[in-house]
């Protein structure tokens, strides 16, 4: 889970990393006492998901309150890479720059190791500096276990080849902003820039921050720094439901078990698609292992709900999951949805495979559901659900 | 002789008393697995009867070690236990530690990681969320189903559980030495190039089914291996070339970031190593039918 920056900010301030006062608000209105707070002067900065919202437009300073509630009505509504702006952070205004630098901890997939990575070259876009000048890029492997003591933080900043004089403070943020990659359970936190102002303060101006969802169960607090506002509503119906679901952009639903295999599913959608007016899959779905009847309607539910959708593709490989249950699941969660109510007009295409998949398959046949058609390989299932959403 | 589990191998569940690690006990029981006891601390001294098998309890890994000399552990441990449960496993030195449990936070299995280094890798980490590995007609370790298939000699590595139960499916005349599920996190102990080479290293072994997918570089580094290690052949397969970027497709590690973890790179880069790619699961089956054809 990404954050924005102002979230960034708290959990920063939260274990000491030096951040300037901020507040979020969502209101032009409200940028004025928020201002008044900060002493008359702020900076209004759009809270987006994405770089280069500077020079987009979305950081301007203010040097009254009320030029800070009309730059905050500039800003606010303001469309940004296609994100729309719906919150803003009134910053406090930053002593004068001398230096920017940059500093980050994250994971190295590649080497299994988490990775400090520390430039003199701040505030621009760092896979730049990698690219054009990867000696201006310290990239310093930590590991797990040992994590960054102050001595360790010295060793970075010695190698990212900070000046003397600024040595021990960016040391010292080094060290806290360790604290908050793993008290956080982040996956990502990453200064840019890291500042040296005219008074000798070290100050962290901009950040961001991703977190582990696996971690949710020892982080409590992260719930509420998730975006709810932005979600797809499919998603957010899929996930209030503890489904594994993502929206995509074609018409063939999709529901599987096993992540490997609904991605291979959407793949061999996408294939057949070509041979059908270019349909594509519509979404991801893992109903995971153990389907039951009320996963299975769960899934179908959010499925069916959705507009895009023309047919749909049930992908089941039975492996500790026996056929004839998915089969019961799928008859179930069609009783289900009409019991609800709830009309079904889109056609399935199912494929079962694996345990038991021939009592599963007699299920299917025995019910004969006007919607529901067999189709027992995985390619030739994935065609006839593409034909399906093609001649819709 | 296979790779990684024979049956010869002694087992013991982290987990067992758990609704998970019954089940798959069982399972494993079922299957032929020399399970010789089970790990819980509040039930140390016990036993679970298991059809008629009673699996002994103990208060440790290392104390189930020394009674039965157990080799492999398999870990049915919740998320959060299963750090602790891991480091108990690499401290009691047990050579095979294999994990299925899902849901592991990063810092978790990165620090798991780096404790198995620092102990000298004295225990071999499979996963974790992953479905394990399957030695066909010898023994089971994890949840792949035993049924699938028969010992044959072709060797499976993958990150996803229910592609391996696919083309396992697919390829079940022919059977497999051992099909190695290595798991879909980001950090994970045995990878692509361990199973490679072990399967290189495998005289019963003829051919490698290699199935990967998005995100990370593993595929990309495995390619490399093969090119400059591998002899017998390889047939690949890669899941995710429709998926978009900066969406987490089920597994934590699957995920496409800018230009970096997308299936088409990890094709290209299999193929430039000489690995015949197949475009769906069934393609990719019958290449592999093709190449032992001769």
């Amino acid at each position: 889970m990404d954050l924005f920056e102002y979230q960034a900010r708290d959990l920063f301030a939260k274990h000491g990393v030096p951040v300037l006062a901020g507040e979020v608000i969502d209101t032009p209105e409200a940028a004025r006492e928020a201002t008044e707070r900060l002493g008359g002067k702020s900076v209004v900065k759009a809270q987006v998901k994405v770089g280069g919202r500077g020079k987009a437009g979305g950081v301007k300073l203010a040097a009254t309150p009320d030029e800070a509630v009309a730059r905050a009505t500039d800003i606010l509504g303001m469309d940004i890479k296609g994100h729309t702006v719906h919150k803003v952070m009134i910053a406090e205004l930053s002593p004068e720059i001398e230096a920017e630098y940059y500093v980050s901890y994250l994971l190295d997939r590649t080497n299994r190791t988490f990775l400090a990575m520390a430039s003199v070259q701040g505030g621009m876009d760092i896979e730049e500096v990698a690219e054009k000048t990867p000696e201006a890029l310290a990239k310093v492997p930590v590991n797990a276990v040992e994590g960054v003591n102050i001595d360790k933080a010295r060793e970075i900043v010695a190698l990212a080849k900070f000046p003397a004089e600024v040595a021990e403070g960016v040391a010292e943020a080094m060290v806290t902003l360790w604290d908050t990659f793993v008290a956080e359970d982040a996956l990502l936190v990453e200064v840019n820039p890291l500042v040296k102002t005219k008074d000798g303060r070290i100050l962290a101006l901009d950040g961001k921050v991703s977190l582990d969802e696996n971690a949710e169960f020892r982080q409590p607090d992260h719930e509420a720094l998730e975006d709810k506002a932005a979600a797809n509503p499919l998603e957010a119906a899929a996930k209030a439901k503890n489904l594994n679901y993502v929206k995509l952009d074609g018409e063939v639903g999709i529901i599987g078990n096993g992540a490997g295999l609904v991605m291979s599913t959407l793949d061999v959608v996408a294939y057949a698609g070509e041979n059908h007016g270019g349909v594509k899959p519509a979404n991801f779905l893992d109903i995971g292992g153990g389907a039951s009847a009320e996963v299975m309607a769960n899934g179908l539910e959010i499925i069916l709900g959705d507009p895009d959708v023309k047919s749909v593709f049930v992908n089941v490989f039975g492996g500790i999951t026996a056929c004839d249950e998915v089969a019961n699941g799928i008859v179930q969660a069609l009783e289900l949805l009409a019991s609800k109510g709830e009309e079904v007009t889109k056609p399935l295409v199912v494929r079962l495979d694996g345990n038991n998949a021939e009592l599963g398959r007699k299920i299917l046949s025995d019910a004969n559901h006007p919607l529901v058609q067999r189709v027992d390989t995985m390619d030739g299932a994935a065609d006839k659900a593409a034909e399906l959403a093609a001649a819709k | 002789m296979a790779i990684f589990l024979t049956k010869d191998s002694k087992v013991i569940v982290q987990g067992m008393t758990g609704a998970t690690g019954m089940k798959h006990t069982k399972l494993m029981l079922g299957d032929g697995t020399n399970i010789v006891g089970g790990v819980n601390p509040r039930k140390a001294g016990t036993t679970v009867d298991f059809d008629g098998t009673e699996v002994p309890v103990f208060g440790s890994v290392a104390e189930a070690m020394k009674e039965t000399g157990a080799d492999v552990s398999v870990l049915f441990v919740p998320p959060a236990f299963a750090k602790a449960a891991v480091v108990e496993a690499i401290d009691a030195e047990i050579p095979l530690a294999v994990v299925i449990t899902e849901g592991i936070a990063v810092h978790d299995s990165a620090a798991f990681w780096a404790y198995a280094q620092s102990k000298g890798n004295k225990t071999r980490i499979i996963g974790p969320n992953c479905p394990g590995l399957i030695t066909p007609g010898q023994s089971n370790a994890g949840i792949i189903p035993g049924d699938i298939t028969k010992p044959g000699r072709i060797g499976l590595v993958s990150k996803s559980g229910t592609l391996t139960y696919q083309m396992m499916y697919e390829l079940r005349d022919i059977g497999f030495s051992s099909a190695v599920g290595i798991g879909g996190d980001p950090v994970i102990g045995t990878t692509h190039i361990d199973a490679l080479a072990a399967f290189e290293a495998d005289p019963e072994t003829d051919l490698i089914v290699m199935i990967g997918e998005i995100g990370g570089d593993a595929e990309e580094r495995a390619a490399d291996f093969i090119k400059a290690n591998v002899t017998k052949p390889v047939v690949g397969y890669v899941a995710g070339f429709t998926a978009p970027e900066g969406k987490t497709m089920g597994h934590a590690g699957a995920i496409v970031s800018g230009s970096s973890g997308t299936a088409q790179a990890k094709k290209e880069a299999l193929e430039a190593a000489g690995v015949k790619v197949g475009k769906t699961p069934t393609e990719t089956a019958k290449l592999a039918r093709a190449i032992l054809a001769g």
